[in-house]
């Protein structure tokens, strides 16, 4: 357990566009300035959003947070080449792609607090989100089990003939999963337009990539099964909009998936509650340098165009903060969801068992109404 | 009506369904090219192609999981797994992700995939080819179980199945596959889950059973009847979640007498969740100790299978030990 995990082998170099392919002060192929700016604002606004939570879940008022502080690149480079028919099969980490593709803040943090407007009804613990809108599928927290619903769901587009893309998203942990194994197996058997991404922030919990998998580099798993893989610095948001972007355009031409590791780093802890200096020290306080913290570095890109001040700085974070804030503090006041959904969705309709039982339910609150938690109507 | 055995009746209800709607699609290992090792996907990849009846690489966990992924789509798959002793690598995925699809995104996703799986003794298949998991997913909730016993309800109920919104674990009993033979309505054809079907009235005794059991508890009762007189009622369950618990009460309240009959281990069985039915309902109707009869406390044997599995001798005496409680 050292620093050395985190250390890029030099014998399978990263796909990068801010310091490699592109000259500082011209803008890269396919992205205007526009484009840019609306990317760093992207990341910006997780940001604000990770920090919020953090405190929202510091002062108890939520009862667990996931941050993604340091991957914010992979998620709106991502983002940045989704068309609104693709779909994304995420875990807890890639909410960011929600809040790039529109979705609200107001709809987040209603989850967070499972709250009576919460897309789960407040079944799921928070970072498990959920939204039909933007095909951004419920996740479960058994590692990997989606990957191969990503699978079916790309069969499914390819049977019926539609130009989506369907992206799906595992950590360096998750590619130990089994259902990892089948979806690329799947995957490289009957070619739908599925890109996987492996998010490999450099930890599971607690275990280094390099206790995790014996392979010198985690896109090296694409090899055995047939699927084209490449290898990209995840914190060049460029780069990852540009392997996006081909991964795409070969998905939609029937050309078949593309598993893209995305090499970052996870500065904060897995979750609210794990404690990282337990296993990796201080190792984590490098991350968020200026040659590694993805909106540093398109902050200097932004300025090596002319694109940046301070001024403009200010006002994003200033909007930024007072969206987090006001989106936040709406979802706070709203009530948990009625008891009586408790029973719904389970199935299509009530069966008669379920709906005995709710009936039960019913005339026992009646009956002895709660107060509160803990108190002894009788 | 056509005569059918219970694999052609499954075979005409994917075939009917598939004509229905294209959006139903069917794979596992083997059923493309060999049309399954039963031969229940027999002409499927022939009339509807490799897009729409295909056979899968050898991962059951990714034959469920791809089919969930494509129910969420908007597809309606109906996946084969081969034995359902092979479900196990794919528990996972039916217990924590297919059941619980639409109640973790508050409805905003449904999964109706239909799980098609021979279960059950019967053909010589050992450990590993003949158990009974029915009651792992009675008790997962989200999840539907159908298991038929004739061929008219096997069509009828695999097309419900197939045009319902919920997933389904439809368990085919394999050792009457072929030796039950019925009328079967031509054509598109359904028959709701939920009610259980009167196998015959009577007036002493409830025996309660599904899938290949119905046969050996219609035996014993004739026989019971021939020797002692004893008249029995059997319901077949048909649908055991959600089950049909109006016609479970209303025989017992009719009979006072009730047998339970399933070739599961017993212990945790299915027909401990009947005879709690029984209890917590009707109990004041009793006459006698509920009866459960079932397979041993042992994992599934190969040799001695005739002897592990409940057959006409064992559910005779079942009934004559139920009528003999005064």
């Amino acid at each position: 357990m050292s620093s050395k995990s985190a250390d890029i082998p030099n014998s399978a170099p990263l796909l990068r566009a801010m310091t490699d392919s592109t000259k500082a002060g011209q803008l890269p192929d396919g992205l205007t300035a526009q484009d840019l700016k609306q990317m760093y604002e992207g990341m910006v606004l997780i940001r604000a959003y990770d920090e919020r939570q953090k405190k929202l879940q510091r002062s108890g008022r939520i009862g667990f947070c996931v941050t993604s502080t340091g991957e914010e690149a992979t998620q709106v480079g991502i983002g940045h080449a989704l068309q609104d028919q693709d779909w994304i099969f995420g875990y807890y980490r890639q909410y960011g792609m929600m809040l790039y593709k529109g979705a609200p803040i107001t709809e987040l943090a209603d989850h967070l607090f499972g709250n009576r407007d919460d897309y789960a009804k407040g079944r799921q613990m928070p970072a498990h989100y959920t939204n039909r809108r933007l095909n951004f599928v419920s996740s479960s927290s058994v590692i990997g089990t989606h990957l191969i619903h990503a699978a079916g769901a790309a069969m499914a587009a390819k049977y019926k003939k539609d130009n989506a893309v369907i992206t799906t998203f595992i950590g360096d942990g998750g590619t130990s999963a089994n259902d990892f194994h089948s979806c690329m197996t799947f995957a490289g058997v009957y070619k739908p337009p599925l890109v996987i991404y492996i998010v490999n922030n450099q930890y599971a919990i607690s275990q280094p990539v390099s206790k995790q998998c014996g392979a010198e580099t985690l896109h090296l798993k694409g090899v055995g099964y047939g699927v084209p893989a490449v290898r990209v610095d995840g914190n060049d948001v460029i780069a990852v909009y540009n392997a996006s972007r081909e991964a795409f355009a070969k998905a939609r031409a029937g050309e078949g998936p593309t598993l893209i590791e995305l090499f970052t780093y996870r500065v904060g802890p897995h979750s609210s509650s794990d404690d990282p200096t337990r296993y990796r020290g201080n190792e984590s306080d490098q991350w968020l340098s200026e040659d590694k913290d993805p909106i540093a570095r398109t902050r200097n890109y932004l300025k090596s165009l002319g694109l940046w001040d301070e001024a403009y700085e200010a006002k994003i974070w200033k909007d930024a903060q007072n969206q987090v804030n006001e989106g936040t503090s709406g979802s706070e006041k709203k009530p948990e969801p009625d008891w009586n959904s408790l029973f719904e969705d389970v199935y299509a309709e009530l069966p008669p068992a379920l709906a005995r039982q709710r009936d039960e339910l019913i005339e026992q609150e009646s009956e002895f109404p709660r107060q509160q938690e803990g108190e002894f109507p009788l | 009506m056509a005569q059918m055995t219970l694999l052609q009746a499954i075979n005409d209800a994917l075939k009917t369904e598939m004509r229905r709607d294209n959006r139903v699609v069917v794979f596992g290992e083997d059923v493309g090219v060999n049309e399954g090792v039963f031969r229940a996907t027999e002409g499927l990849t022939k009339e509807f192609g490799e897009e729409r009846a295909f056979s899968t690489p050898l991962t059951e966990t990714g034959i469920v999981g791809a089919a969930i992924g494509m129910a969420v789509y908007g597809l309606k798959p109906v996946p084969e797994i081969q034995f359902a002793d092979y479900i196990y690598p794919a528990f996972d995925q039916v217990v924590s992700e297919l059941a619980k699809f639409r109640y973790r995104s508050g409805g905003e996703y449904s999964c109706p995939v239909v799980i098609r799986t021979p279960y059950g003794g019967g053909i010589r298949g050992g450990l590993y080819h003949s158990q009974s998991p029915e009651a792992y997913f009675t008790h997962t909730p989200g999840l539907k179980v159908v298991i038929p016993s004739t061929p008219e309800d096997a069509k009828g109920l695999l097309a419900s199945a197939i045009r319902g919104e919920d997933p389904v674990i439809f368990l085919e009993p394999k050792k009457i596959y072929r030796s039950v033979k019925g009328e079967v309505p031509e054509g598109e054809f359904t028959v709701p889950i939920g009610p259980a079907r009167v196998v015959q009235e009577g007036s002493d005794l409830s025996i309660f059973c599904y899938g290949a059991m119905v046969e050996p508890c219609r035996l014993a009762a004739e026989k019971a009847l021939e020797k002692e007189g004893i008249r029995c009622e059997i319901i077949d369950l048909r649908t055991l979640y959600p089950v049909d618990e109006e016609a479970i009460l209303a025989s017992v309240r009719k009979t006072g007498r009730a047998l339970i009959v399933y070739e599961a281990p017993k212990t945790s069985g299915y027909g401990a969740e009947i005879a709690a039915l029984i209890a917590e309902r009707a109990v004041e109707y009793l006459e006698a100790p509920i009866k459960r009869i079932g397979g041993f406390d042992t994992p599934f044997p190969y040799t001695l299978e005739k002897i592990y599995v409940p057959d006409a001798i064992r559910i005779f005496l079942g009934i004559k030990d139920v009528m003999a409680f005064e």
